[in-house]
């Protein structure tokens, strides 16, 4: 019997049994789909995470304040302020830290911005001129604030796309008057838009020299929330880490880095806990995507058993007329693989389309498909497909011919 | 005439369970090409074992089965099945045919483990016009009447031209009609040279054959040359215009 002659048979059998079919191709489409909806919901996390730590800006430093000691007792972190507009300074770029490219610090708050009868709720940030492309900020319209401005707390503000939208609808909002809290500001420029990183819409802030922020707005504590140092490169990020501590310890007079009242996070500490995070998630749908295959198999193996009582009469029949061991044994493989690869394509596909429509409807969490799980999902389906589709069968096929014929 | 079947001292033994269960207990017999033979026994008489057997579905415990002056009491299991394809024809109680393939491919079978593939639907129809149920080639076994799913069958068994026709009980699920019809199918066969071999339990289908050999409790009691006397008042009925003149 010719290869093609046993892909005829076996197809014809396939469409003869359309329900057993149709459950056996089910059992391998919802495993492979289950894998790869719950892996590419996990994955999509993961980026999302990723994404909005990327977010943040390019190359990025970040100084928190550490804790206070005080008499003997230890405050969390933040707990003191311990960064100043002075310790900024020094971070410039300068002899001392060649590997770094630019340094701003940052206060903020929530305010009000007023402009006409529209007011908004949103963040006020306040920094050095550098903090908005720090932070990956492009400029849509107009301007940003200029290192005079910071000198002379001059009251003029960058709005981000959201703000600019509910303030101003469709009115070009470059050199109209705002209110922030009450004090008049000119907008001088409207950032494009970011969109949102992860749960945070970056684009609702309204930025304005620090000077301006801590006279006029927020006040003067003296000190900044945090100061942003932007490395010159990717790989620089570890030699700007220390260049920074030593100057920092320097400014605060402290001798060791044990000592050091200040904590600097880079994007990478940040991606590593929240990677850890999502991993974990990731883990655990894989768990359940293992179950659900693990089901489907089952239910595979199950369908194979009922119906292999009915084989073993064929079987009987087919080996009294003539057909070899091999040629049976040909057949049922060719069944088995038919039905395995019918199944886990159709579950490749169901599996996609279902992640685009989780995308759209949770909105939140972009699924990503990735090509290993589908690639994984596929190979342990069709195998299942394959043992359990064509062990009973072939099991059936060693009988003497008159036993599998005996059989009722 | 060539002899065509022959055993020697055959011995099937079973084993059910730890009790050992003689279903043949030496069997000789013998057959000639060209032959209707019927064999003839009550259940238990170890029928169903000869059939296997002469079928090559099962192998002797002990002694020798030729066929054809060749020994197949050892052969492997490809081999065997090449005999099954091709040197003989079953016809089965149950019809046995595919329920999930149409008649035509049903009688396709047999041509397919052969290995042939030029002109085997004409093949497959011409055996199917032989035993007159061409018109039903699209129909699957469920669609078909009992004495029309046994033509059926009986085209299967002899699509591949083989030496023997093997008739296992054809009309035991039939109604008296059909097997008649059956029956009448066998006879001109056999009048066309084809070798028959039928096994029965009722005197009125063995009297179709122009021998019968006897078997009970795993042994051959009669393997006479000639037809007993009820079966040959049978035959001479079925043969009226000839005695009519003699």
């Amino acid at each position: 019997m010719t290869p093609v002659e046993a892909l005829r048979i076996a197809l014809r059998v396939i469409r003869r049994h359309a329900l057993r079919s149709g459950l056996t191709m089910l059992g391998v489409l919802i495993g492979v789909a289950a894998v790869i909806v719950l892996v590419a919901v996990g994955n999509g996390a993961r980026l999302q995470v990723a994404r909005s730590i990327q977010g943040l800006g390019t190359n990025l430093l970040i100084v928190f304040p550490g804790s206070a000691s005080s008499g003997g007792i230890r405050l969390g972190l933040g707990s003191a302020n311990t960064l100043t507009v002075a310790n900024a300074q020094a971070l410039r770029p300068g002899p001392l830290d060649p590997d770094v490219r630019a340094v701003s610090p940052e206060v903020s708050g929530t305010v009000t911005a007023t402009a006409g009868s529209r007011n908004w709720t949103t963040t006020l940030q306040g920094g050095w001129p550098p903090l908005a492309s720090m932070r990956d900020y492009h400029l849509a319209a107009g301007r940003m604030f200029t290192w005079a401005e910071v000198n002379g707390a001059a009251r003029v503000a960058v709005l981000g796309q959201t703000v600019a939208q509910n303030l101003f609808g469709s009115v070009t909002p470059v050199g109209q008057p705002i209110s922030i809290d009450g004090t008049p500001f000119t907008v001088v420029g409207v950032f494009a838009p970011k969109g949102a990183a992860g749960r945070v819409n970056e684009d609702d802030l309204v930025e304005v020299p620090l000077t301006a922020a801590q006279d006029y707005v927020l006040g003067h504590s003296g000190h900044v929330q945090n100061i942003y140092v932007q490395a010159t490169s990717a790989g620089s990020i570890p030699y700007a880490e220390s260049e920074v501590g030593a100057i920092l310890l320097d400014q605060h007079h402290l001798s060791s880095p044990a000592q050091a009242d200040f904590q600097i996070l880079t994007q990478q500490n940040v991606l590593n806990a929240a990677t850890s995070v999502t991993g974990t998630l990731t883990l655990l749908l894989g768990a359940v995507a293992a179950i659900s295959l693990l089901v489907g198999g089952i239910g595979v193996m199950n369908i194979m058993l009922v119906t292999v009582t009915e084989r073993t009469r064929e079987i009987g029949i087919r080996r009294a007329v003539g057909a070899r061991r091999s040629d049976l044994l040909a057949q049922f493989l060719i069944e088995a693989t038919v039905l395995s690869v019918l199944g886990g394509a159709a579950g490749i596909l169901t599996g996609y389309l279902a992640s685009m429509a989780l995308g759209r409807i949770a909105g939140r969490i972009a699924p990503a498909v990735s090509g290993g799980s589908v690639l994984l999902a596929a190979v342990v389906s069709v195998g299942v497909g394959l043992v359990f589709g064509f062990y009973p069968a072939a099991r059936a096929a060693r009988l003497t011919p008159m036993d599998a014929l005996r059989r009722e | 005439m060539a002899e065509l079947l022959r055993f020697e001292r055959v011995v099937k033994t079973y084993r059910i369970g730890s009790v050992e269960v003689e279903a043949l207990r030496g069997v000789d017999l013998s057959t000639d090409a060209g032959e209707f033979v019927a064999v003839m026994g009550p259940s238990g008489s170890g029928k169903s074992t000869l059939v296997n057997i002469v079928a090559c579905l099962d192998t002797p415990t002990r002694g020798r089965y030729l066929l054809a002056g060749e020994d197949v009491t050892r052969l492997e299991d490809d081999r065997l099945a090449a005999i099954r394809n091709r040197r003989i024809g079953l016809v089965f109680q149950g019809f046995n045919l595919l329920s999930d393939a149409t008649a035509l491919q049903n009688v396709e079978l047999p041509l397919i483990y052969a290995g042939r593939r030029r002109g085997r639907i004409d093949r497959a129809m011409d055996a199917l016009r032989a035993v007159g149920v061409a018109d039903r080639a699209t129909h699957l076994p469920a669609e078909l009447s009992g004495g029309q799913q046994q033509r059926v069958a009986i085209a299967r068994a002899l699509v591949n031209e083989p030496d023997i026709l093997l008739a296992d009980e054809p009309t035991g699920n039939l109604d008296s009609v059909s097997s008649g019809e059956v029956l009448r199918l066998l006879e001109g066969l056999h009048g066309a040279g084809k070798t028959i071999v039928l096994i029965t339990h009722d005197p009125d289908v063995a009297g179709h054959a122009s021998r019968i050999i006897r078997i009970r409790d795993g042994l051959v009691t009669q393997a006479g040359p000639s037809a007993p006397r009820e079966a040959a008042g049978a035959n001479r009925a079925a043969s009226g215009a000839e005695s009519g003149i003699r």
